[in-house]
C-alpha cells in the first residue's frame, strides 16, 4: 500500500469523524484511525530501522487493542449511545472540517519542506488532522466523544512526527506513545467520576463554575 | 548527585503508596521536602560545569527554577501535615502520592537539557496534578477537573507540536539528533526561520496554557477555586513556573537564532492582554480563592511582560517568579485557613476574619500589600524594575499601561480583600472548630519573612545565577562558557533599595 492512500483515508476518516452523531462509531473510526497511524510508517518503508518498527507496533496495540478496551469499559458503565445536541451542528462540522483542511493545505505550503521528504502530503494531512480533533473537542458535550477527538488530535501530531520519526530518540517517541496512554487512562477516571457525580457524561452539566 | 533530585521524590511516592497509617504516610511530605532541599543546595554549586552536551543536569535558568519550586514545596510540605489532620473524613493516600511526584516530574523538567524530554516531564505533570485538584470529590471538583484536563492536554499537545517544528527547523538546516537546548543555540542561524517561528507560536499558545495566560487561561480560576489552598499554591507558584521555563527555553532558541524580536512583540501583547483581563474579572469577585486565581493570570502576565521588555527586565521577570512563588504561598494558604474557618470562601459569608482568624487574616492581608506591589516585599522589586526597564528601554507605551494596570488591580483587589479581613462580620457566618495554630501558620510566616528578605538583600551567589539565567533566556552565551560572572555595579540587582 502507498503511504499517500493511507494519509488520504486518515483525511476521510476526519470527516466521517465530524459527521457521525453515534458515539460508538465514533470510538471505531478513531480506533481505525489509529491503526492507519501505526500503518503508515511501515508503508513509507521506515520498518527496516528496529525502533520504528517497533513504534510501529506500540501505536497499534496501544491505539488499536488498549484504548478500544477502555473505550468499552467506559461505555458499558455509562450507557450512552449518541451524541445528542453537540454544540456545532453535523453539517456545519462538516463545512468547517473541510474548511480547515483547506485552510492546512494552504499552510503547509507556507512551509517549505527539505529537499527529497517524500510523501510530502504528510504536513497538511498532519495539521487538518489536528484541526478536526480540536473541533471535536470544543464542539461535542459528552466527554467521551471530547476524548475522541483528543485522541484525533494526538493522531495529528504523530503524522508530523513521522517526519522526523528518522531522527527521533526512541526516548521521546515512548515518552509521547506513554502519555497518551495514560492521558487516555486518566480521563476515563475522570469520566467515570462525571458519570456518579451527575448520572451523565454530558459535559453541558459541567458549567457551575464561572464568572 | 543530581539524579537524585529525580529519584528522591520518585521513590518517596512509591514509599507513600504502601505505608499505611496516614499520620506516618504525611510525615514523608516534609522529610522528603527538607531532604530534596539540601540536596539541591549541594548540586546547584556546580551550575556552571555543566557539560555540553547532558542529557539532565542543572545550568543557571533550570537552577534558579528547581530551587524556587524546592522552597515553594518544602513551604506546603511543612503545612500539610496539619491542613490534611484537619480533613479527616478525605483519604490522603493519593493526594500525598501525587504531590511527591510533581515534586520529582519538576526537578525531572528543570535538569531536562532537551525539549523532548523537557515536553514529557510536563505532561505527565499535568496528569499527577489532576487528582490533586479532584481532593473534595464533589460536582465543583470533577467540573474543575474535567477543565484542567482537557484544556492542559491541548496546550500541552500544541507545545508537543510547536517542539517538533523546531526540531523540523533544525531538520532542514542538516541538524540532526540529539538537539540539546546548547547545540540548538550554538547552532541557531541553521535553524528554517518559517519553522522556528511557526515553532515558537505553537510553543507559546500551548505552554501559555499551561501557564494560565489570558486567554488561555479558562481552567485556572476553576482549578485554583476548587482545590486545597496547598495545591492552589503549588499550582500557581510551581506547575505555572514549570511551563514558563518549558517556554522560556524554547524562546531562548529563538532568540539565539536572531528572532527574538519578534517573539518579544508576542509577549509584550500576551502579558499586556492577561492583566488586563485579570483586572476585569476582579472587579466585583467574591469568591477570594477566585481572586487568586486572577492574580495568577495577572503574574503570569507580569513574566511574559519582563521577557518581552527584555534586557533588565527579563532579569526581573526571572526573580519575580521567586517573589510570585512565595508570596502566592502566603496568599493560598493563608486562604485556605480562612475557607475552613468559616466554611466558605465566599463574601458575604467571610467577612471580618481578622477577628476570628488574627493571624491567617494578617498574613492574608500582608500577601495582598505583597502581592500588589507595595515596598519592601520582592514583587516590588521586580515590579517596579519591569516598568522603570520599559520605560526606559523604548516602550514608553507599554510601560506605562503596564503601571496603570497594576494601579488598577490594586484597587480592585483590595475592594475584596479588606471586607474579607477588616469587614463587619456578617450574621450569616458559621462557626466551626477551626482556630489558628503554630502548625497551619508558621510555614505561612516563614514564607512571608523570605518574601521580605529578598526584597532587601539578594545574596550574592543568586544574583549570579540569575545574571546567567538571564543570559540564557536571551540566547546568550550558554551557561557553561561563563567562566565568572561579574554584575556591573550599575545593573546590579537591587538597584531599588528601601
Amino acid at each position: 500500500m502507498s503511504p499517500d492512500f493511507l494519509i488520504a483515508l486518515t483525511m476521510l476518516t476526519n470527516f466521517t469523524l465530524v459527521a457521525t452523531s453515534r458515539v460508538n462509531k465514533a470510538i471505531q473510526l478513531a480506533v481505525f484511525q489509529g491503526i492507519l497511524m501505526g500503518l503508515i510508517p511501515l508503508a513509507m518503508g521506515l520498518g527496516k530501522h528496529t525502533h520504528i518498527l517497533l513504534l510501529a507496533l506500540v501505536a497499534i496495540a496501544v491505539k488499536g487493542g488498549f484504548i478500544p478496551y477502555l473505550f468499552r469499559r467506559a461505555l458499558r458503565q455509562v450507557k450512552i449511545r449518541r451524541e445528542v445536541d453537540p454544540y456545532v451542528g453535523y453539517t456545519v462540522s462538516l463545512m468547517l472540517c473541510a474548511a480547515g483542511t483547506g485552510l492546512s493545505l494552504v499552510l503547509a505550503h507556507a512551509l517549505p519542506l527539505k529537499a527529497g521528504t517524500t510523501p510530502t502530503f504528510l504536513v497538511p494531512a498532519a495539521l487538518a488532522t489536528l484541526f478536526t480533533g480540536f473541533l471535536l473537542l470544543v464542539s461535542r458535550r459528552t466527554a467521551l466523544t471530547q476524548v475522541v477527538g483528543y485522541l484525533v488530535l494526538e493522531n495529528g501530531i504523530y503524522l508530523f512526527g513521522l517526519l522526523l520519526v528518522e531522527e527521533m530518540p526512541v526516548l521521546v517517541e515512548t515518552g509521547i506513545l506513554l502519555d497518551l496512554f495514560v492521558g487516555v487512562f486518566v480521563m476515563g477516571i475522570v469520566i467515570n467520576h462525571i458519570h456518579m457525580t451527575f448520572d451523565s457524561t454530558d459535559t453541558g452539566f459541567l458549567a457551575e463554575l464561572k464568572d | 548527585m543530581a539524579l537524585l533530585l529525580i529519584l528522591l521524590p520518585l521513590l518517596a511516592a512509591a514509599l507513600a503508596v504502601f505505608i499505611k497509617v496516614p499520620v506516618i504516610r504525611v510525615r514523608v511530605l516534609p522529610v522528603t521536602a527538607l531532604v530534596h532541599l539540601g540536596l539541591l543546595l549541594v548540586v546547584l554549586r556546580g551550575w556552571r560545569e555543566l557539560p555540553l552536551n547532558a542529557w539532565l543536569g542543572l545550568d543557571a535558568l533550570g537552577g534558579w527554577v528547581l530551587l524556587v519550586i524546592s522552597v515553594l514545596f518544602t513551604i506546603c510540605a511543612l503545612y500539610a501535615p496539619s491542613y490534611l489532620a484537619l480533613r479527616p473524613d478525605r483519604d490522603h493516600r493519593v493526594f500525598t502520592v501525587c504531590l511527591l511526584a510533581f515534586l520529582g516530574l519538576a526537578s525531572l523538567l528543570c535538569l531536562a537539557r532537551h525539549p523532548g524530554v523537557a515536553w514529557v516531564a510536563l505532561e505527565t505533570m499535568t496528569l499527577t496534578t489532576a487528582p490533586l485538584i479532584y481532593f473534595n470529590h464533589n460536582r465543583h471538583s470533577v467540573e474543575a477537573t474535567w477543565k484542567y484536563l482537557v484544556l492542559g492536554s491541548v496546550g500541552i499537545a500544541l507545545a508537543l507540536l510547536g517542539t517538533l517544528f523546531v526540531a523540523y527547523a533544525a531538520h532542514m538546516g542538516n541538524l540532526e539528533e540529539p538537539l540539546h537546548y546548547t547545540r540548538l543555540m550554538a547552532e541557531g542561524e541553521r535553524l528554517s526561520r518559517p519553522w522556528l517561528r511557526a515553532g515558537f507560536v505553537l510553543t507559546l499558545v500551548g505552554y501559555g496554557t499551561k501557564m494560565g495566560l489570558a486567554p488561555l487561561h479558562s481552567w485556572k480560576p476553576d482549578a485554583y477555586g476548587e482545590t486545597p489552598g496547598i495545591v492552589g499554591a503549588l499550582l500557581a507558584g510551581g506547575v505555572t513556573s514549570c511551563a514558563f521555563l518549558a517556554l522560556l527555553r524554547i524562546y531562548g532558541v529563538v532568540a539565539a537564532a536572531g528572532e527574538g524580536a519578534f517573539a518579544r512583540e508576542l509577549f509584550l501583547g500576551f502579558g499586556i492582554l492577561s492583566m488586563a483581563w485579570a483586572l476585569v474579572f476582579m472587579v466585583g469577585q467574591l469568591d477570594f480563592k477566585r481572586l487568586l486565581a486572577y492574580s495568577s493570570v495577572e503574574h503570569m502576565g507580569i513574566l511574559v511582560f519582563g521577557i518581552g521588555i527584555g534586557g533588565l527586565a527579563a532579569r526581573f521577570a526571572l526573580f519575580h517568579l521567586a517573589a510570585n512563588a512565595l508570596v502566592k504561598s502566603v496568599l493560598f494558604l493563608s486562604a485556605g485557613n480562612i475557607h475552613r474557618s468559616y466554611a466558605s470562601k465566599q463574601l458575604p459569608q467571610v467577612t471580618g476574619a481578622i477577628r476570628r482568624t488574627p493571624v491567617s487574616a494578617g498574613l492574608f492581608f500582608l500577601g495582598f500589600l505583597a502581592i500588589t506591589g507595595l515596598p519592601p516585599f520582592a514583587p516590588f522589586i521586580s515590579e517596579f524594575n519591569i516598568a522603570s526597564a520599559a520605560l526606559t528601554l523604548g516602550h514608553p507605551l507599554a510601560g506605562t499601561l503596564f503601571l496603570l494596570l497594576l494601579g488598577g488591580i490594586f484597587l480592585t483587589m483590595s475592594d475584596t480583600v479588606m471586607q474579607v479581613v477588616f469587614g463587619v462580620p456578617s450574621p450569616q457566618r458559621v462557626r466551626t472548630p477551626y482556630k489558628d495554630t503554630f502548625a497551619t501558620t508558621a510555614p505561612l510566616v516563614v514564607a512571608m519573612v523570605l518574601a521580605l528578605g529578598l526584597g532587601l538583600h539578594l545574596p550574592a551567589p543568586l544574583r549570579a545565577m540569575l545574571e546567567a539565567a538571564s543570559q540564557t533566556i536571551e540566547g546568550g552565551p550558554p551557561a557553561t562558557t561563563v567562566k565568572a560572572v561579574e554584575v556591573p555595579r550599575g545593573l546590579a540587582l537591587t538597584e531599588v533599595r528601601p
